[in-house]
């Protein structure tokens, strides 16, 4: 390889998803990682306690007692406008709810990440997609929303994880990166996110001045809390976050299309089942049937608008999921009514296969 | 000399801290947790560390501590006091961290927190308050609740084949090598405010001299939750609480 | 031998009337006074403020931190 060629290869790398996401958090100026150990996520952990980050960034990594302690080390840290963040699966996940709700009302920013297993009880773990209803529609106990992204390959791992900062960040809110087994653990090629530095704490000071660094005496206490006994000023506190997912409504939906331009029928999944189902709709295009594929990015802000205005031109829709059936709700709000929107799923931690989508598709919508 | 002529900035030698605001405290009248708070205010003041210092508010009564100490604070949820403070210590170690619980989100909800975070040794401080009872939730058994103790949830006394035995958590954590100093304190006492205020500065010292974890338990009353005066709860802790949770340095090291 | 004499101010509306001062004034120099406060509690003055000598041990054991001490040698 001479010398000009070199300069044009970009580092391209080898790896699992997991493993992507602990070499993004690293880069991308990640100060702190709490987690504890769970199938099938526990490279995210093992991945960052190999590359010892402490020693080069100065991130902390921290192996807790457990996802309660682990969600609760977040909130700590969060709340000193450090960038921080947790992984776990499924059920440590349901552990979490209580610090996530915390989070979300403090309005603190942070980083979740859920390699979906098969529930419910201790499941399986092997993937599923059943935690949708868990993510998108609170978890915890309040009205609160978390910003839910869907990464579909290694690659959407590592750029994910830059992007959840980067919009919890900008709304002072819990992101949660939404993925499944099989995206956790398939290796596949990536490159790798740019480094950019952790902040530093006149930085932090600047872009959080609510964090809780040590009171100056140009400032009153920085107080991070949950708690308003007055039901008037909590009402005010709900007010003001419902604003705040409006808003996320309006400025980050993300979803992607493949073959939909001429499409009569549109399959909508996310995630593994997105790319199973891409496979399917080819297959359905060379037996002539029109067929297309919405894949939800964003799961919260749920793209409604653009599911919504292909209601107006297709005859069918079909919603495939790893569960029982969870985002299709999402998908018939949106449709509100004016098409038929069916559901094909597989339970428990099985992945459907691309024939058993097509012929779903042929029975379920193109048949009527 | 006249009152009023004594009464004079020259002649100052004791007044309320900087540290602490002028919100009076919704605590009951006497409650331990008041001279408590002062004496971490006055302690903050006196090691100069109010711009360095934060501090973890549990659930229960001090819920609210955040609103008394002029220092950054986090409200933690139920027990979780110890994760919170792991987390920003191990992110901003050169500042003065410490928990501030009492018995039922220490030694209850939230003993694998305290445990583990003593455990690693991590370089904060935890004041644990034990009163036996939960204040705020209108007095219940609590883990330190004495035998044959009466609650809101033991109406006929704390009763051991039904409820268990009361919790030494302070003389377990005290087993744990990450612990660098375990000691047991009163504040219903001159003599005992000032001892505990002497070992609360010992424990932010070691705090940040990064000696381990610190503990500094402080034997309380809860003069509603035991339905007595504060002056006769007083007596009733000295007389019940101190046998079972004799004061003193459990570890020192 | 130099004598000393001390006198407290009491911070009228935080006092709660917990009676804590007076049992641990040595010199008993305090009670508690038949007025009640804004919030009804009868707070806490000193009804023998000639025995005063401002060793401040009623305003270590305050919990709601409303005692200023002084104190002078004569």
């Amino acid at each position: 390889m001479n010398d000009s060629k070199k300069h044009t290869v970009k580092e391209v790398r080898l790896m699992k998803g997991n493993e992507a996401i602990a070499h993004a958090a690293v880069r991308c100026g990640c100060d702190g990682y709490f987690g504890y150990p769970i199938t099938p996520q526990s490279e995210i952990m093992e991945t960052l306690m190999e590359l010892e980050p402490w020693n080069t960034t100065g991130m902390v990594v921290l192996q807790a007692e457990s996802e309660t302690a682990s969600i609760n080390m977040v909130y700590g840290a969060a709340g000193c406008g450090k960038k921080s963040m947790t992984s776990s699966s499924s059920p440590g996940i349901s552990l979490m709810q209580e610090g996530i709700s915390y989070i979300a009302c403090a309005e603190l920013p942070c980083v979740i990440v859920n390699v979906m297993r098969g529930g419910p009880g201790l499941g399986t773990i092997q993937p599923s997609q059943a935690d949708y209803y868990q993510s998108v529609k609170g978890g915890g106990h309040g009205d609160y929303k978390l910003i839910t992204l869907a990464p579909a390959s290694v690659q959407e791992m590592a750029d994910y994880t830059v992007l959840a900062f980067e919009l919890a960040f900008k709304y002072s809110t819990p992101s949660l990166i939404l993925a499944d087994g099989v995206i956790g653990q398939m290796m596949e090629k990536v490159i790798l996110p740019p480094f950019q530095p952790r902040m530093t704490e006149a930085e932090i000071r600047e872009k959080c001045p609510w964090a809780t660094l040590g009171k100056t005496a140009d400032r009153k206490p920085n107080i991070i809390t949950s708690l308003c006994l007055q039901a008037e000023q909590m009402e005010a506190i709900n007010l003001r976050l419902q604003k705040k997912y409006r808003d996320i409504e309006d400025n980050e939906v993300l979803f992607e299309e493949f073959s939909c331009e001429d499409a009569e029928y549109i399959i909508i999944a996310f995630g593994t089942t997105a790319r199973v189902c891409q496979k399917a709709v080819e297959m359905a295009r060379v037996e002539g049937i029109k067929a297309g594929l919405l894949r939800p990015i964003t799961l919260f802000p749920f793209p409604t608008t653009a599911i919504s205005n292909y209601a107006d031109r297709i005859k069918a829709m079909l919603t495939v999921e790893m569960s029982a059936g969870q985002m299709v709700d999402d998908v018939r709000l949106a449709v509100n009514g004016r098409i038929p929107v069916e559901f094909y799923g597989r339970l428990g931690g099985i992945v459907p296969s691309p024939d058993e989508v097509l012929k779903a598709l042929k029975d379920k919508i193109v048949i009527k | 000399m006249t009152t009023n002529e004594i009464i004079d900035p020259a002649n100052l030698v004791y007044t309320k801290t900087k540290v602490m605001n002028d919100t009076p405290m919704h605590y009951c009248p006497g409650c331990s947790h008041g001279v408590v708070h002062k004496l971490i205010a006055e302690v903050i003041e006196e090691m100069d560390f109010q711009e360095k210092t934060i501090g973890i508010a549990p659930v229960g009564c001090a819920v609210f501590a955040y609103k008394y100490l002029d220092i950054d604070w986090q409200q933690a949820a139920h027990g979780r006091a110890p994760a919170l403070a792991t987390a920003i210590k191990r992110l901003l170690p050169d500042r003065l961290v410490f928990t501030y619980q009492g018995d039922g989100d220490l030694a209850a909800i939230g003993t694998a927190e305290t445990i583990h975070a003593a455990n690693r040794g991590e370089n904060i401080t935890i004041i644990f308050i034990n009163n036996g009872i939960y204040g705020m939730t209108g007095g219940q058994m609590a883990p330190t609740t004495l035998e044959g103790m009466k609650s809101a949830t033991t109406p006929n006394g704390r009763n051991i084949a039904l409820n268990g035995y009361p919790l030494n958590i302070t003389k377990l954590l005290a087993e744990l090598p990450g612990t660098c100093y375990v000691t047991r304190h009163s504040v219903h006492t001159v003599a005992n405010v000032r001892k505990a205020k002497k070992a609360i500065r010992k424990a932010f010292e070691n705090s940040m001299e990064g000696k381990g974890t610190s503990v500094v338990e402080i034997v309380s009353t809860c003069n509603s939750g035991w339905k007595l005066s504060p002056v006769a709860s007083n007596d009733w802790m000295v007389e019940n609480m101190f046998p079972a949770y004799p004061l003193g340095d459990l570890k020192n090291e | 031998m130099a004598k000393i004499k001390g006198a407290i101010v009491v911070n009228v509306e935080r006092c709660k009337g917990c009676n804590l001062c007076v049992v641990a004034c040595p010199s008993k120099v305090l009670s508690l006074s038949k007025e009640a406060n804004d919030k009804g509690y009868n707070f806490s003055h000193m009804s023998d403020p000639d025995s005063c000598v401002g060793c401040a041990a009623c305003a270590y054991v305050c919990p709601d931190a409303c005692i200023t001490v002084y104190k002078v040698k004569l």
